[in-house]
């Protein structure tokens, strides 16, 4: 490493490192004791339902709180005040949807993967292979994203400044992903989650606790002192459109991402396996009962962590470190306890990654063993078990090495970005299907697909040609594109907005609609089934006895 | 591990089940279990879209308003964004009381009576 690299990094990299791999070694003991009962696909894909609500809930905010949402947001807090508040409260809504409309009735429904109830009515080929590629897409944008970020972070923790440096942390990550999901199946993969949970959310109070006691716990004082220290743009933190409150245009992209930050939770395929987990619906419910409680405290405490780097570390010093607003918390956890409480919480970032992309993999690699191989390619008939648990683990290894790859080639790139395209493409390609299977009677095969394929390519494609992919400013002071193609002379975007879900997600819905409405096609007692079975939970998958 | 009512994964299906679900299906205690169910996941739903949505368009388009101070550095905004979060928790535990009570217990009756016959 260069001497540079030596003064950017914050903290000890002996002891950020040492506490990860301390977490490593205890996560690696209990996913190999959680092994042992791996036996049948329903304990690999789900666990053997066999978690209670209260752990499932805790593992799906393991799950659901991600690099993005822990460094990202706090960064953003600590740079555009107010407007990264409101990424927080859409993450968080979203999870009504979820509660009040999906997860009893998927869990009723399905048994390992989300095509099982999409399917259920349906015309199995099509309508599986449809969800597997959506559930593949959205999976791998979250992957991506969550290894990119993985690089970022070891560039401002370990002072690993060189693309070789970062990519091998990279590959190391991966491996380590590939060992929890291969041995530990999904039981492995939901201690991790669980244990990270408790880990992350801990952290993030002893922090926010230290925060608000500096300041007599005012946070109208915490919030004067982040507006002074934010010098003639600081009165701004706390007024809403510092970020999104340009121009015509921003606002309406600000429109467009509510929307598909609200309704892409509960259609995030790794987000709906976990109801899966749990023995009955109930319990699924109660698990995301769980969740939204410790989702929406996690949240309130990283408001006071952006307002607190913002005050504390100040916006500038921020700004300036390796990994930009992503460093807010780290900064912060630095100022207040050192160099232990930053050792702490970098290793808590990366067990964040960790985590997150353990249940990205298992459930890419569930879709494509169960519904493409199993229920595609060998078309229901009975496949044994075990080769379909075992070209699930042979999935999980490629989908590392992919991820593996695509995060090495999307180091740098922003990662809020593939992660806010993660929720367009749930919220356009799964969510209009899942709503309309559950609850319209007249639905029907040629609308399922219709809305998922319209909803995947509008929303893709739209992304494609709008400012994120080309054509952004140069950010002031530099000569690079903000856009993902750094190079200023390529421009072929036309979509004006960064989301596309204000016209990917109604598109998707309308699809569904006019495909249904112009086809004949109707199987009224699957439809009696499905109704009976969801409502009822007559006939759903039970628990595992071992 | 698959259930009495055959794997739901699977097309082939005995007749009789498929009746047996029709039947319940049009059964007044479904029926019940159903307009319930949707009696309460349908309005709730309602109201947190619209009181969000309210939500995100004056943070959006009405600055002014939402950057009032209302005691110290606290603004309108920021109360109203954690009276999102209040909301939240509370439609979630008006949810769960009414599905404990009215709908968890139908379900189970329905559930007993069908999976009864069958085994």
């Amino acid at each position: 490493m260069s001497t540079l690299a030596a003064d950017t990094v914050v903290g000890n990299a002996g002891v950020n490192l040492g506490i990860f791999l301390a977490f490593v070694a205890v996560t690696l003991v209990i996913v190999y004791r959680a092994s042992r009962n791996n036996r049948t696909a329903a304990d690999y894909y789900a666990a053997g339902r066999s978690f209670t609500g209260p752990q499932n809930g805790i593992a799906i905010s393991g799950d659901y709180l991600s690099a993005a949402s822990f460094l990202g947001i706090a960064g953003a807090i600590a740079l555009n005040g107010y407007d990264g508040f409101l990424f927080s409260i859409g993450f968080l809504v979203a999870w009504l949807v979820a509660l009040l409309l999906v997860a009893e009735l998927l869990r009723n429904t399905g048994r390992f993967t989300m095509a099982d109830v999409l399917s259920f009515r349906m015309r199995q080929r099509p309508v599986r292979t449809a969800a597997a590629i959506t559930t593949l897409a959205v999976s791998f944008f979250y992957l991506v994203a969550q290894m990119a970020g993985a690089g970022g972070l070891v560039a401002l923790l370990l002072g690993v400044e060189s693309k070789a440096g970062q990519s091998l942390t990279i590959a190391v990550v991966g491996a380590v992903m590939i060992f929890y999901v291969l041995v530990g199946g999904m039981k492995g993969t939901t201690w991790v989650q669980i244990i990270k949970a408790a880990l992350l959310i801990s952290g993030a109070f002893i922090m926010t606790a230290w925060v608000l006691g500096k300041y007599g716990f005012n946070l109208s004082s915490l919030l004067g002192d982040a507006v002074a220290k934010g010098g003639p743009t600081g009165k701004a933190l706390i007024e809403p459109g510092k970020q999104y409150g340009l121009t015509g245009t921003t606002k309406l992209d600000f429109v467009s991402l509510s929307l598909a930050l609200v309704l892409g939770t509960a259609g995030l395929p790794h987000v709906l396996m976990r109801f899966y987990t749990v023995p009955t619906a109930k319990e699924a419910r109660r698990s995301v009962v769980w969740a939204i409680w410790l989702i929406g405290i996690f949240y309130l405490f990283t408001l006071v962590l952006g307002y607190g780097a913002a005050a504390l570390v100040g916006p500038e010093k921020i700004a300036a470190a390796p990994g930009k607003g992503n460093s807010a918390a780290p900064l912060l956890a630095y100022e207040l306890g050192g160099t232990l409480l930053l050792g702490i919480i970098a290793a808590i970032a990366f067990a964040t990654i960790l985590a997150v992309v353990a249940g990205l993999t298992i459930t890419a690699s569930a879709s494509f063993a169960h519904d493409v191989y199993a229920n595609v390619i060998h078309a229901g008939e009975e496949t044994a078990e075990g080769s379909e648990v075992r070209v699930a683990r042979i999935t999980a290894v490629i989908i590392g090495i992919i991820s593996i790859l695509g995060g090495i080639l999307a180091l740098g790139q922003n990662i809020a970005f593939l992660v806010a395209l993660a929720f367009a493409v749930a919220a356009s390609a799964n969510l209009p299907t899942i709503i309309y299977s559950l609850y319209w009677r007249r639905f029907n095969t040629r609308g399922a697909l219709w809305s998922m394929y319209g909803g995947l390519i509008s929303a893709v494609t739209l992304i494609v040609f709008s400012p994120v992919v080309s054509g952004k400013a140069p950010a002031p002071g530099t000569t690079e594109s903000l856009s993902m193609i750094k190079d200023t002379s390529v421009d072929f975007h036309w979509f004006p907005l960064d989301n596309p879900g204000i016209v990917s997600i109604p598109l998707a819905f309308l699809l569904g609609w006019l495909a249904t409405v112009t086809s004949p096609d109707h199987n009224e007692a699957k439809y009696a089934e499905m109704e009976v079975r969801a409502l009822s939970g007559v006939g759903a998958e039970k628990a595992v006895v071992h | 591990m698959s259930s009495s009512l055959g794997g739901n994964t699977h097309t082939g299906h005995d007749p009789a089940d498929e009746s047996a679900f029709a039947r319940i299906q049009q059964s007044e205690q479904f029926q019940t279990l159903r307009r319930r169910h949707r009696a309460i996941v349908f309005p709730l739903t309602a109201i947190f879209l619209a009181w969000y949505f309210a939500y995100v368009l004056l943070a959006d388009y009405a600055h002014g308003f939402m950057s009032q101070r209302i005691s110290g550095n606290i603004t309108v905004g920021l109360v109203m964004g954690l009276l999102q979060f209040a909301s939240t928790f509370v439609i979630t535990t008006i949810y769960v009381r009414y599905a404990n009570k009215n709908l968890d217990p139908l379900a189970e009756e329905i559930r007993h009576d069908l999976e009864g016959d069958a085994r």
